[in-house]
């Protein structure tokens, strides 16, 4: 086959945790923000994102699968070395995923401990998984000044699904919850404005190779051009920025905008990860061709991608369009 | 290599988290199916009382399926934590058998399970059937690849060793090994009769309450009357299994029927307690010849004992004792089956003693299906792949304080998570479809 196999499932797994991140962002993100609610909003909020929570979750299975399948040798080392915030984030996303049954099923203090805990269980993942994103880059360096590093890229993942999540309530909700959303998604951009600062100054600084790509014959055509993607991001800031403010006001403004933009600087984000790291899968230690799999197991299992995918981008895109228009009261029985 | 604790704390932790897990799954695969049936019944005839039972089902297989989806996101992690030897020896297999599960089983039910759970009002009723139809074959399809995948690490077939790295020759061999067929089966039978008795079971409890309860009368009947067909073909399944591993892992056999020397006429324990550092069963109750009547339908038949195995063998006490109480249970579940649907004939309402005893068997396939594993899983030791790769082999660099750290934050987790699922389900029984 003359495919590059390890470089096709590079690609995929990019795909699925950038889908990952976006999605689950988006339902992590308005966890978090339920203590902010009252019990009436709390139960729009969670029949926002009630019927997709599950599937978006799935793409964390695929992107660590396809990790595991396509990149055997790296996914030894990175969640050997990730094992503790692994088992935090994984606690976390269990509260968080029962909790959605418990607690309108339990009753009395019941469903108070569940309320806590979905939001918990939210926070507590959406960390992690920031916690485990600062150290990746990072290399897995041992040493405090990392490890306060590592806590700020929680701390900032965690602004970063609040917007997610507070543009998504934009989209999903009206009146005053979709009022307060407005606010929540302007403190989630100013978040999230510092975790791009922070990894995009500190990968640099980490890794001399991360360093060479972005600074290294600069001011060449290359990098110039790179740095459209800072400049990107920074238009799709200001969008979030203003679209939020126009609804905020009451002037017209399409209520999908916000989330579009808050997805687009995932995107973005990511998009300047994978440049870093490429072709990397653990930092200056492992290429993907280095970690790959065996080429018999890669094709067999790009054969059920091709076949599969179609068919899963479709009924993703009808359980969405089931469920499309403002989020209504009464969706768990 | 590592320590032996944190040998032992790896496969604690593993085992807690696999043992925890597969619980929900095997009442999801059969229950899906089950509901399917309830909306295809209110579907033709109308009857609010289906659509009545199918919602109070569903509630149960949406708290079941929720807890089974975030314990197997732990398992898809754990391989890497905790097995990191497993996916470096037999990945190029492995792998992809775990990746084909993902994107044919776990999206398919987890997208139309929003539908299913939420979308009745929103889309015409074939589409909601259909729905469900998807989440019951996406669990189903589920179920496939992780059998395929056990069976493969319980009896290799297809594999080819080139360069070092051990890769698939051949992917049908490697799915249809010579275990899956049967192994599948009993799982899905295991399954099937789990979710039958756990409706049998919660419909007796609502009915002490409420004896009246027309939807727990249909439900009795219908997990009774599921269980009475499934039981004696499970027994028939179960004792083909036997058969193929006495055929393919003659070891674990020897570990199951306490068998410790190879010889002839073997006798068949029927209690004992196997000692494993002696070798050697103690206040053994035996039937002269009756493994090797059994086994191979010939008294005089060699029978090859632990001995042939050594060092390579399993222990045989957990084994020996997995393997009775699940065939004890087994027998049981068939007579309370029996019984019931007997007792619940022509519209009859049982006794409430016999209401409250099948109470009681409301989990027994769950304690069934606990023992098989235990006796499939601990019966392979010491190997992860038979021949292949040994479990001490595969555990990974975390050290002991992580494991015991990250074991006690499950443990506790568990705990609540079961306490609660215990709770609601109590709770949900109780009060049937006004629930």
């Amino acid at each position: 086959m003359s495919f590059d196999l390890p470089l096709v499932f590079a690609a995929f797994m990019g795909l699925a945790m950038l889908m990952y991140v976006v999605l689950d962002g988006y339902d992590l993100g308005v966890g978090m923000l339920m203590p902010a609610a009252d019990a009436r909003e709390q139960e729009l909020m969670v029949a926002s994102i009630g019927p997709f929570w599950d599937a978006n979750e799935t793409w964390l299975v695929l992107g660590v699968g396809i990790l595991l399948v396509a990149f055997p040798a790296a996914h030894g080392i990175v969640l050997g070395a990730l094992y503790l915030p692994v088992a935090w984030m994984l606690i976390g996303l269990m509260l968080r995923g029962v909790a959605f049954e418990f607690r309108v099923k339990a009753e009395g203090w019941h469903r108070e401990l569940w309320n806590g805990l979905f939001w918990f269980g939210s926070f507590l993942a959406s960390f992690a998984q920031g916690f485990m994103l600062g150290r990746y880059i990072t290399g897995f360096q041992p040493g405090m000044g990392y490890t306060v590093f590592a806590l700020l890229v929680g701390a900032s993942l965690c602004g970063g699904y609040v917007l997610l999540g507070a543009t998504w309530l934009v989209l999903k909700t009206q009146g005053v919850l979709q009022g307060k959303a407005l606010g929540w998604a302007r403190w989630g951009l100013a978040w999230v404005a510092l975790a791009v600062a922070l990894v995009s100054l500190a990968t640099p600084f980490a890794s001399e190779s991360v360093q060479t790509k972005w600074f290294g014959d600069f001011p060449s055509p290359r990098t110039l051009a790179l740095m459209l993607l800072p400049l990107a991001t920074l238009i799709a800031g200001e969008v979030v920025w203003a679209s939020t403010g126009r609804l905020k006001r009451g002037e017209p403004q399409r209520d999908w905008v916000p989330f579009a933009a808050a997805v687009a600087i995932f995107a973005l984000a990511f998009a300047g990860l994978a440049y870093s790291l490429f072709p990397f899968v653990v930092i200056d230690r492992m290429t993907i061709w280095e970690a790959a799999a065996h080429p018999s197991s890669l094709e067999f299992m790009l054969v059920g991608v091709l076949v599969v995918l179609p068919f899963l981008v479709a009924y993703t895109a009808f359980a969405y369009r089931v469920f499309r228009g403002k989020a209504r009261p009464g969706l768990y029985p | 290599m590592d320590s032996p604790e944190v040998l032992l704390l790896a496969r604690a932790q593993f085992g807690l988290n696999i043992g925890f897990h597969i619980l929900f799954p095997t009442l999801t695969i059969a229950l899906a199916w089950i509901l399917l049936y309830f909306r295809i019944r209110f579907a033709r005839s109308g009857d609010p009382a289906w659509l009545a039972t199918y919602k109070l089902w569903t509630k149960v297989f949406a708290l079941t399926f929720a807890m089974g989806v975030v314990t197997g996101i732990t398992m898809s992690f754990q391989f890497g934590t905790n097995w990191p030897g497993f996916m470096l020896k037999v990945g190029n297999i492995a792998g992809p058998l775990l990746a084909y599960e993902v994107l044919t089983a776990f999206f398919l039910e987890a997208t139309f399970l929003g539908i299913m759970l939420f979308g009745m009002n929103r889309v015409p009723g074939w589409v909601h059937i259909f729905a469900s139809a998807m989440v019951a074959l996406g669990t189903t399809t589920s179920a496939f690849w992780i059998l395929a995948l056990n069976s493969w690490m319980q009896t290799p077939a297809g594999q080819v060793v080139q360069g070092g790295q051990i890769i698939s020759g051949s992917w049908l061999q490697v799915l249809f090994n010579p275990s899956f067929p049967w192994r599948f089966t009993h799982m899905l039978l295991a399954s099937g009769l789990t979710a039958s008795f756990v409706i049998a079971g919660l419909s007796a409890w609502r009915l002490l309450r409420a004896p009246e309860d027309a939807s727990a009368r249909a439900t009795l009947r219908t997990g009774l009357l599921l269980a009475a067909v499934l039981a004696p073909v499970q027994a028939f399944v179960g004792d083909q299994h036997g058969l193929n591993t006495l055929e393919h892992q003659p070891a674990k056999i020897a570990a199951i029927e306490a068998i410790w020397k190879t010889e002839r006429g073997v006798p068949l324990v029927l209690f004992a307690i196997p000692d494993d550092d002696r070798r050697r069963n103690d206040f053994a109750i035996e039937v002269p010849k009756g493994a090797s009547l059994l086994l191979k339908h010939d008294a005089g038949a060699e029978l090859k004992g632990i001995d042939a195995f050594w060092p390579d063998a399993a222990p045989v006490a957990p084994v020996f004792f997995a393997f009775r109480a699940m065939v004890g249970m087994g027998v049981l579940m068939l007579v309370a089956a029996w019984c019931g649907a007997w007792a619940t004939r022509g519209k009859r309402l049982p006794p409430r003693w016999m209401l409250w005893t099948l109470s009681g068997f409301t989990f027994s396939g769950w304690f069934a299906t606990l023992c098989g594993w235990l006796v499939t899983e601990i019966g392979r030791q010491p190997w992860l792949v038979t021949g292949i790769l040994r479990t001490a082999d595969a555990v990974g660099p975390a050290s002991g304080a992580q494991l015991g750290a990250s074991l006690t934050g499950y443990v506790i987790t568990y705990t609540g998570m079961f306490l609660a699922y215990m709770v609601v389900l109590t709770h949900l029984a109780g009060k049937g479809t006004q629930a």
